[in-house]
Order: structure tokens, then sequence, then C-alpha cells
């Protein structure tokens, strides 16, 4: 017996690809619209979804018996909100650098439909360790979809990756743009987030028939 | 358990009791960081006029700060004048204060002038106070103007060292809440070089200054008097209000400049 139980494993795998937030339980499609034209924007914002989710999913749990169900939504509101506020406020005071490249992503975690899903749907009836793994996992399920996405609209959108030109100089026109390569400006825009996320699930739903609703 | 959570008065209490435990939290973190969270943001402000003013510790693409911790004192070093302008709302000068006057009469640094207020004090028919940062750098003289506006979703702002003739020698770039990947792009080493070189006024000398257009024609930007800069795809209206931020807010600037030329 290792660390995690086999159900315990569940947990942190199901959500990244069968019981994926983002294109099987469709939650967190806005922030994976607005933030996904830049491969780097990804990452951050994935990481900081994956603190606010664990710790978040924990207080939760750990509150569960002591929420009156009829506040229970704004009671979660209310942790988000405290989380991440205590977070900006720590890196301003004593990371001031990183605290300017998260200040951006700060209200979108906050109205980030897959933190309150997870609350309402999981830590709301379960223990705190098994809270916290599915927090865990879900986390690592949208970080999987935002970085293909932001992946996919910087390379065919700017021609970069991580900031990095990697098919050349358009303005120069070297490398692919020298036999009349262009960057594509639309996969910049949010519908195209939309488009790719819709070909994920396209993809994913070939494979797995059982994904399929009739 | 054996409380009834499903009762009024529990809920009731509960919620009291949260709002308080949230609120002592979050009141005491606020000011236990905020002098530490000034202190920051003071020395980003002295960051931002070096930056602008060719201080900085830039690499190839990526725009880096000199570090906080040298920061104050390369301010000291480099920056020798802060003189501030009073205008009225029409934008006529009043007067003009050396550092030491305005420091006498308001006991706070030029440099720290909240651009914000001062754009709604002139709005509301009130004075305005333009600060206006001169620096020495290897010879050369720059004339750093803070700028304010407002973008897509929140404030955007920025620092423009001028020379005499007003012709941009730096630009410095930040916002609040810009889409990341798009608007958030105004602080991109690419966007911010664009404007060097740069001329607001047009060739007779009346102001125009510089404007974020799409399509000009001319995207290596080697025309530096187009008053044009090339601007962001899927980036409009952050674009947009920076043009909007430099045209209102160093058009103040002008009767400044025309009197440095005819002394």
């Amino acid at each position: 017996m290792g660390l995690l139980s086999k159900k315990d494993t569940k947990l942190i795998t199901d959500p990244l690809a069968d019981n994926n937030p983002i294109t099987i339980q469709v939650l967190g499609i806005c922030s994976a619209l607005a933030i996904t034209a830049e491969l780097e924007a990804s990452i951050v914002m994935s990481i900081s979804v994956l603190f606010v989710m664990g710790v978040g999913n924990v207080v939760i749990s750990l509150m569960r018996n002591i929420i009156p169900s009829k506040i229970r939504i704004i009671a979660q509101l209310i942790v988000v909100a405290t989380l991440v506020i205590i977070v900006d406020l720590v890196l301003k005071a004593f990371a001031y650098e990183l605290s300017k490249t998260l200040s951006v992503f700060v209200g979108l975690i906050i109205t980030n439909c897959i933190i309150m899903g997870r609350f309402e749907a999981f830590a709301l009836g379960n223990g705190p360790w098994r809270s916290f793994l599915d927090g865990i996992g879900n986390a690592l399920g949208y970080a999987v979809i935002l970085v293909i996405v932001g992946f996919f609209r910087e390379l065919l959108g700017s021609g970069t990756l991580l900031g990095i030109p990697v098919l050349g100089d358009p303005i120069e026109k070297t490398g692919l743009y020298a036999i009349g390569y262009e960057n594509n400006g639309f996969m910049l825009l949010s519908p195209m987030a939309l488009i790719v996320v819709g070909i994920i699930i396209w993809i994913q739903r070939t494979r797995n028939k059982d994904l399929v609703e009739d | 358990m054996a409380v009834n959570t499903d009762k009024n008065s529990y809920t009731v209490i509960f919620a009291i009791g949260m709002v308080i435990v949230v609120g002592v939290i979050l009141a005491g973190l606020f000011s236990y960081t905020k002098p530490m969270i000034t202190q920051n943001e003071e020395i980003e402000k002295q960051q931002n006029i070096l930056y602008a003013m060719g201080v900085n510790e830039n690499d190839e693409t990526s725009a880096i700060f000199v570090s906080p911790d040298v920061a104050p004192d390369e301010f000291e070093k480099f920056v020798k004048e802060q003189i501030v302008i009073t205008v009225d709302a029409s934008g006529k000068v009043i007067k003009t204060q050396t550092r030491e006057e305005f420091k006498a009469e308001n006991n706070k640094e030029p440099y720290l002038i909240d651009i914000k207020k001062q754009k709604s004090n002139a709005k509301a028919g009130e004075n305005r106070l333009l600060p206006l940062f001169i620096g020495q750098r290897e010879g050369k003289t720059y004339y750093v103007a803070p700028i304010y506006g407002k973008g897509l979703w929140d404030a955007i702002w920025g620092y423009i060292a001028l020379d005499e003739n007003m012709v941009v020698q730096g630009a410095y770039f930040d916002h609040k809440g810009e889409t990341p990947g798009l608007g958030a792009n105004i602080k991109q080493r690419y966007f911010m070089d664009d404007f060097y070189g740069e001329h607001l006024l047009t060739e007779n000398g009346t102001f125009q200054g510089i404007a974020v257009a799409k399509g000009n024609a001319d995207p290596k930007n080697e025309d530096k008097t187009d008053n044009e800069v090339d601007a962001i795809a899927g980036a409009t209206i952050t674009g947009d209000g920076v043009s909007a931020m430099i045209k209102s807010d160093l058009k103040l600037y002008k009767p400044y400049f025309d009197n440095l030329k005819s002394n």
C-alpha cells in the first residue's frame, strides 16, 4: 500500500481525462477562453487555480458539518474570495514582481466555476484528504486543457511559444514565413478557444464512446 | 453533530460569525502588509521612471527594471529635478514649482502625485498638477511625463521620456487588468520599443500625439514622423486607450516645451 489507495488515485486521474472539468463537466469555460491566447498565461493561471482548489477544498471540507445549507453558496464564495485576497496581499508585500504577473488572474480565479463546482459537488460531502486530492485532480485536468489550448493559440496565432518565436520572423520573412505562411490572427480571439476546446471534446468522445450521450 | 444547521437562528449566527472571522483576518493582514506594499509601489514608480529614461537592465527581448534594492539610489542619481506644473481645467499654466517648493507646500515627493486624482480634478473644473521628471543620462536630458487612462477592462498608465523637441526617447506602459496575451502586451518590449524616436508634433509644430494604428502599412515602424505605431492584433480597445492617454495628457506639457525652446 502506498500513500494513495486505488480510489484516491482515481480522484487525481479521473479529471485528467474521462471526467475532465472543462471538456466533460463543462466548467471553467470562461477563463479557458479569456486567458489562453498565450501559453505562459495559461500556465500561470493553472498554477494559481491548483493552489486555490487544493486549499479551498480542504477548508470547505473541514467546515462541511457546520455550514448551514441555506447559505452554503455564499459561504463557499467567501472562502474562495478570502483565500485569493490573502494570497494577493502576501505576494504584494513579499514578492511584488510575481504579484504583478498574477494580479490579472485574481478576479478570474474568484469567478472560476470549477472551484465553486467542486466545493459544491465534492468537498461538502467528503473528508479533507479526499477533497484535497479531488481539488488537485480537477485543477490538473483544467491545466491540461488550458495548456493544450494555449499552445495551439499562441503557435498558430503569434508563431511563438512562451514568447519565443519558433516559426521564424513574420516581418523579416524568415523561416516558415519565407514560403508564404502567415499567422492566423483569428486564433488570438476568444471564439477560437471555444473551437479548439470543441475539437478536443470531439477527439475525446471519438476515442471513448462511453462519454457520448444519446 | 448535535447542532441543527437548518434552523434560521443558526444560519444567522453562522453568517455573522463568518463575516467577523473573515473580516478580522483580512483587516489584520491588510494593516500588517500595508507599509510594505506602499514601499513596493513607491519603488515601482521610481523603476518605471528610470526605465522610461533608459536606466534598466533590458536584455534582448524582455523589459527588466533595475533591482528594487538600488532603485532609490539610482533615482536620486539620474533624476536631477522633479518639477510640478499647475494648470487650470482648460490647460492654461498657472505656476511651475520645483521639487523643493512642492515638497515644502505638500510634504510629499512630486513623483508620488496621483495622476488619476489629478485627472478627475481637471474634469471637475479644478486645477490639475502635472509632474515632470528631468533626468540626465550620458550627457542627454530626458523629460519624463506620466500618463494615465483606461483600457478595455481597467486602468492603464505609463511614463514617456521626451527630448526638447517632444520626440519620444523611451516609453513604459503598464495596466491593471488587460487581457493576458492581448491587451496586456502593451508592456511588452516589442510594443514599447516602437515608440522610440516617434514624434509627438507634426512637421509644422502642432501637437498630434501618437496613434496606435491598425494596418498602417508601416509594421517595421521605419517612418518615425507619421505619428503612428503598429497596433497589437486583438487589442484594439487597449491600443485606443494608449493613443487617447498620450494625446490628452502629453498635450498639456506642450507649453512647457514651447517655453524651453524660446529660452
